[in-house]
């Protein structure tokens, strides 16, 4: 490799992997084909940083450490030589040395997993986005057998005031791709987060606050990009035999499944 | 050699894991070669005695429920929760989202059809917790089952590996929740 191109390089588990100035560490990866577990990011719309999913280690080769470095005194084990960040809002920089498919980490992001299932009522069963749903899959990627903690059984409101749009809040896991996707791409600003702490939800921006007042269609990128089963489709849930899913057919793993499951109105089989 | 003991349970589960379990079709004949079982809806034992390995299906609806998860617990060295309902109360939970009295009042005072209305109150019933939850709010559990219901390989795999003295590792392939 050039000297240039060292100079636009950052190795992710020991892969070397060359990016453009002001790319961040996902993008990156995402273009090199190498997955870092994510939730609340999707190329195009802005980065948000809510469901650290994507949480690396980056051990910067500049950071010396000596005995006298308060953290290594501390009664746990802090790797001194690294610190945690989250790839979709972190620039690359050249020289990064990034740990991503790790045991400790994959571990980490099990957990987190386990508390997004447990803080809403994801009862995969009976939701009709089961084998289509991003947060599924990721749960299958990181082998999450259980919750493990106590389930918080929240009571939120459904909202099947829209025609052909329905809300149920059960399912939301606060990643704010629709309210990006509505500010950024459809120019509508329909959604956003309102309340703090554990009450933070979904509202919607329209009079009533509900989403029939709004200007929600069923075209709209809003409408459609919901990891989850919260925004669904009125009639057109269970359409695809189990086996054709989304998630049957693909790992959440592959690169480039955004148009995949954005497409979703048809399966890709059809 | 002697047998693998197992005792199975269905509390608010809809029996539809046991079904599985005997999806694994004529593959029980060779199981059974290995194991027997102790109580369970397939046997008449009516109370658990000391088993290797308990396999419990349904969330904890009610106090019937929680009697018969301890006894399991206390008597089964390896505490299965099996399907979705005894991992995270599954279906039934969704009944959270209502008081307890607007559920029973549904059903037994304003329900379609209902002749001479009232709750049931014999002490003879267990009384419902007002709410459903997973096994492992209540006992401590020593391994997950998922899928509603688990798939018959799904068994054989974590009993497979519990019969070889091997940590139970589901494959990737064999995972899923609904």
């Amino acid at each position: 490799m050039s000297a240039e191109a060292k100079q636009n390089t950052i190795t992710i588990d020991g892969q070397e992997i060359l990016f453009r100035q002001g790319q961040t560490i996902m993008d990156a990866a995402l273009a090199a084909g190498v997955y870092i577990p994510h939730l609340c990011h999707k190329p195009g719309l802005a980065p948000h940083g809510s469901c650290k999913l994507c949480t690396v280690n980056i051990q910067d080769r500049n950071v010396s450490s000596s005995p006298s470095d308060r953290r290594v005194q501390t009664k746990f084990f802090v790797d001194i030589d690294s610190r945690s960040v989250s790839a979709c809002t972190m620039p690359a920089v050249a020289g990064q040395h990034i740990s991503n498919n790790t045991p400790e980490l994959n571990e980490v992001r099990k957990t987190i997993t386990q508390m997004l299932f447990i803080e809403g009522n994801h009862l995969c069963p009976s939701c009709e986005k089961t084998g289509d749903c991003t947060l599924q899959a990721v749960a299958y990627h990181l082998g999450m057998l259980d919750g493990h903690f106590p389930q918080f059984f929240p009571r939120r409101e459904v909202d099947a005031s829209h025609s052909s749009v329905m809300l149920d809040r059960d399912r939301c896991i606060l990643c704010e791709l629709c309210v990006r996707a509505s500010r950024e791409v459809d120019g509508k600003n329909v959604f956003a987060i309102a309340g703090r702490g554990i009450n933070a939800h979904l509202i919607v921006n329209s009079p009533s606050g509900k989403l029939a007042d709004s200007g929600l269609e069923t075209g709209d990128m809003a409408a459609h990009i919901c990891p989850v089963g919260a925004i669904l489709i009125k009639e057109h849930g269970y359409e695809v035999p189990i086996g054709r899913r989304t998630f049957d057919l693909h790992q959440v793993g592959e690169i480039g499944l955004e148009k995949v499951i954005l497409a979703k109105t048809r399966h890709t089989d059809e | 050699m002697s047998k693998i003991r197992i005792a199975t349970t269905s509390l608010a589960g809809c029996f539809g894991c046991h079904m599985s379990f005997l999806d694994m079709d004529e593959r029980l004949v060779e199981l059974l070669e290995h194991v027997e079982f102790n109580r369970s809806p397939l046997t008449d034992i009516k109370h658990c005695g000391p088993c290797d390995i308990g396999l419990v299906e349904g969330g904890v609806c009610n106090a019937e429920n929680v009697h018969v998860l301890r006894e399991f617990r206390n008597n089964c060295k390896i505490l299965i929760a099996v399907g979705a309902c005894a991992i995270n109360g599954g279906i039934p939970a969704m009944r959270n989202h209502f008081e307890l009295r607007e559920c029973l009042e549904e059903a037994y005072v304003n329900g379609v059809g209902v002749e001479n209305p009232q709750i049931p109150d014999d002490v003879e019933l267990p009384l419902l917790l007002d709410k459903v939850h997973p096994l492992h709010e209540v006992v401590h559990v020593d391994y997950y089952l998922p899928g509603c219901p688990p798939s018959a390989d799904e068994f054989l795999s974590v009993l497979g590996d519990l019969l070889e003295g091997r940590e139970p590792a589901l494959p990737r392939s064999l995972l899923h929740y609904d």
